[in-house]
């Protein structure tokens, strides 16, 4: 238990640290996919706003998920939500604290990857090249075009290779003033983000700090209490387990003792513990048997009293009667705080 | 309560070289940035001075506050700030003490981000290039006004076809580079002067009530985080207790619906005391369907009468 104990206050007092570092590598992820992504505008009329705008809002939303997914906590955040009342009332605002703490931290990498793309500039060109303002950027002596003629120059601004509209509107004239106003839209939105969170965090502690602090505790509590829950679960598994087992030897070495009419040996007082650990099996045809029989007829999950003599079917097993009354009583006073 | 100890030592001592390090780590981050940054000039007569100034000048509020944020003790002394009174008086001073500390160390990101576009001249170049006299520079002469504007807008562009080789933008580039990077280096050398000023002349002024600062400030900081950890032991304890008692009503359940004789075994005290009663498979899914369904009320003053 002391091991589990230090674990569990090691991932209790670092578990804010925890997510926030998870929450850091999926931002270093995000620009990290970003840079390695081939981005290839189409440089076709129709195309390259969904293109450009695709790649701008679908990786975020991609990215939220993702976010929620690698969050070890929404399955508790479920749990909590779904389970049905019983003897301990719900409460909505420790809900909604873990909701909130959950898309906090699941917003940044989204938030990263539109920054990043906005401020390089490649998604908004490709996207809006054919809205650039010609008159005031372009050529005004130059022969007018009809519209879709216009539109199709226009759209393959962002590849130079094959652009040929030169003459209407110099492409580095065109790049530099969509960058621009690219690049403008990302720090906007960078330092809208920012002051949002700062709000959030700051003005929390001026309002409603303690609901806060009640709200953040029990969701800590429920937390621990899940982990330590299945802890204690699988240790119960493993001595469940080993009785089984035991027992299950036990059984097979009453039988083929009971079959081949052995005296009952006793093991010598310094017989030491490798004789006890046999388990009374203690030949090659024996412990095949025993092998075989683990495989083809696995013992019932029913772990029975070992001092009972096997005659006494009923003690323990099956659906016995319930017995009117009990050697001892105990009452338990339960009551909810929640 | 030896753990507390080194605990509460390690957070005395670094409390204050942990923020340090944030602040460090942040000030790296903008030169980083900045390096990063792909500038480019629009080199539109409208548009130049509103991108260079805004390069200039909007990363250092976004630094500020993302300062202000990763900040522990700005939460801290908001919390002082606006807590009720309650039975412990709340001293002004400290809560100065904090807010100034905080700030200084929030400043130093967004100060290095201006100091550092400032030296590199980028932003002031694409700013300003649009205001200069044409008079002054050679290439300008016989141009007409709204030709001067177009072609001063363009001085940031260095590959654009006008400007390839023009010599003027050369000029216009180096005079407006060797402003920015004047500003750069006086504004630096007066802050750091200010700086040294501020910290050699500070014991000379109320050094007793600074002392006092400083140390009830350090002190709110260490009872949050002692709050905080205590809490958390708590919650622990109260789970174990919480899923103890749960097993115990288990069993007592079982006992009630099943007859078992007093078992003697073979079998160790110490796995009986594992199992808690629950030996059947049936036990078990009951056990887990109950957690599920009726998880246990959330008190552990359990009354037992026997």
């Amino acid at each position: 238990m002391d091991k589990f104990r230090m674990i569990f206050q090691f991932f209790q007092s670092n578990q804010e640290s925890f997510m926030n570092g998870i929450c850091g590598i999926m931002a270093l992820a995000s620009t990290q996919m970003y840079s390695a992504f081939d981005f290839n505008c189409p440089c076709l009329p129709h195309y390259n706003m969904a293109y450009g705008l695709g790649i701008l809002l679908v990786p975020p939303f991609i990215l939220f998920l993702l976010g929620f997914v690698l969050n070890n906590n929404i399955s508790m955040l479920a749990e909590e939500w779904r389970r049905p009342q019983g003897q301990r009332g719900k409460d909505p605002a420790v809900l909604r604290y873990m909701f909130c703490s959950m898309a906090q931290r699941a917003m940044i990498a989204p938030a990263v990857w539109v920054s990043v793309t906005l401020l390089d500039g490649k998604c908004i060109t490709c996207a809006f090249c054919t809205a650039v303002p010609v008159e005031t950027l372009g050529n005004a002596s130059h022969p007018l075009l009809s519209q879709g003629e216009m539109q199709r120059v226009l759209a393959r601004i962002p590849c130079k290779e094959i652009y040929s509209g030169q003459e209407l509107i110099a492409n580095e004239v065109a790049v530099r003033y969509l960058r621009c106003i690219s690049q403008a839209l990302g720090w906007c939105f960078v330092l809208l983000m920012t002051t949002l969170a700062f709000l959030v965090r700051s003005l929390r502690p001026c309002f409603s700090q303690a609901a806060f602090l009640k709200s953040r505790y029990w969701s800590h509590y429920i937390d621990i209490e899940r982990k330590l829950f299945d802890e204690t679960c699988a240790e119960h598994a493993r001595s469940f387990a080993k009785v089984c087992i035991q027992q299950f030897f036990e059984g097979m070495s009453t039988d083929l003792v009971a079959a081949h009419c052995h005296l009952p040996r006793k093991t010598s007082e310094d017989a030491g513990e490798a004789s006890k650990k046999l388990l009374g099996i203690t030949d090659q045809g024996t412990m095949n048997m025993a092998l075989k029989s683990w495989h083809r007829c696995k013992p019932p999950l029913h772990l029975h009293p070992p001092a009972l003599p096997s005659g006494n079917g009923w003690a323990g097993e099956g659906q016995p009667p319930v017995h009117p009354s009990t050697p001892r009583r105990e009452t338990a006073a339960y009551y909810s705080l929640v | 309560m030896d753990r507390f100890r080194m605990i509460f030592q390690y957070f005395q001592s670094n409390s204050e070289s942990v923020m340090n390090g944030i602040c460090g780590l942040l000030a790296l981050a903008s030169v980083k940035i900045y390096t990063c940054f792909d500038f480019s000039c629009p080199c539109l007569p409208q548009y130049n001075m509103a991108y260079g100034l805004g390069i200039m000048f909007i990363p250092p509020v976004i630094l500020f506050l993302c300062g202000l944020m990763l900040n522990r003790q700005s939460l801290v002394m908001l919390d002082e700030w606006r807590r009720p009174q309650g039975h412990r008086k709340k001293d002004l001073a400290v809560i100065r003490y904090m807010f100034s500390s905080i700030v200084q160390r929030a400043m130093v990101a967004p100060v290095v981000w201006i100091i550092v576009t400032l030296l590199d001249g980028k932003c002031l170049i694409c700013a300003f290039s649009g205001s200069m006299d044409p008079e002054k520079f050679v290439g300008f002469a016989n141009v007409t006004p709204v030709q001067v504007e177009q072609l001063l807008a363009k001085v940031p562009c260095k590959d654009d076809e006008l400007m390839r080789n023009n010599i003027s933008r050369k000029a216009v580039s180096r005079y407006l580079r060797c402003w920015s990077q004047a500003l750069g280096w006086s504004i630096l050398l007066i802050l750091i002067v200010a700086a040294f000023l501020a910290r050699w002349l500070r014991p000379c002024f109320n050094h007793a009530t600074l002392l006092q600062a400083r140390h009830w400030s350090n002190y709110i900081d260490i009872e949050q985080k002692i709050f905080e950890e205590t809490c958390c032991e708590h919650s622990r304890l109260f789970a174990h207790k919480c899923i103890l008692h749960f097993f115990e009503s288990m069993r007592q359940e079982i006992k009630l619906h099943n007859f078992n004789l007093p078992r003697k075994g073979e079998r160790d005290e110490e796995e009986e005391d594992l199992l808690q009663g629950i030996t059947d498979k049936d036990q078990v899914n009951k056990l887990l369907k109950t957690w599920y369904y009726e998880k246990p009320p959330l008190n552990v003053s359990q009354t037992t009468q026997r």
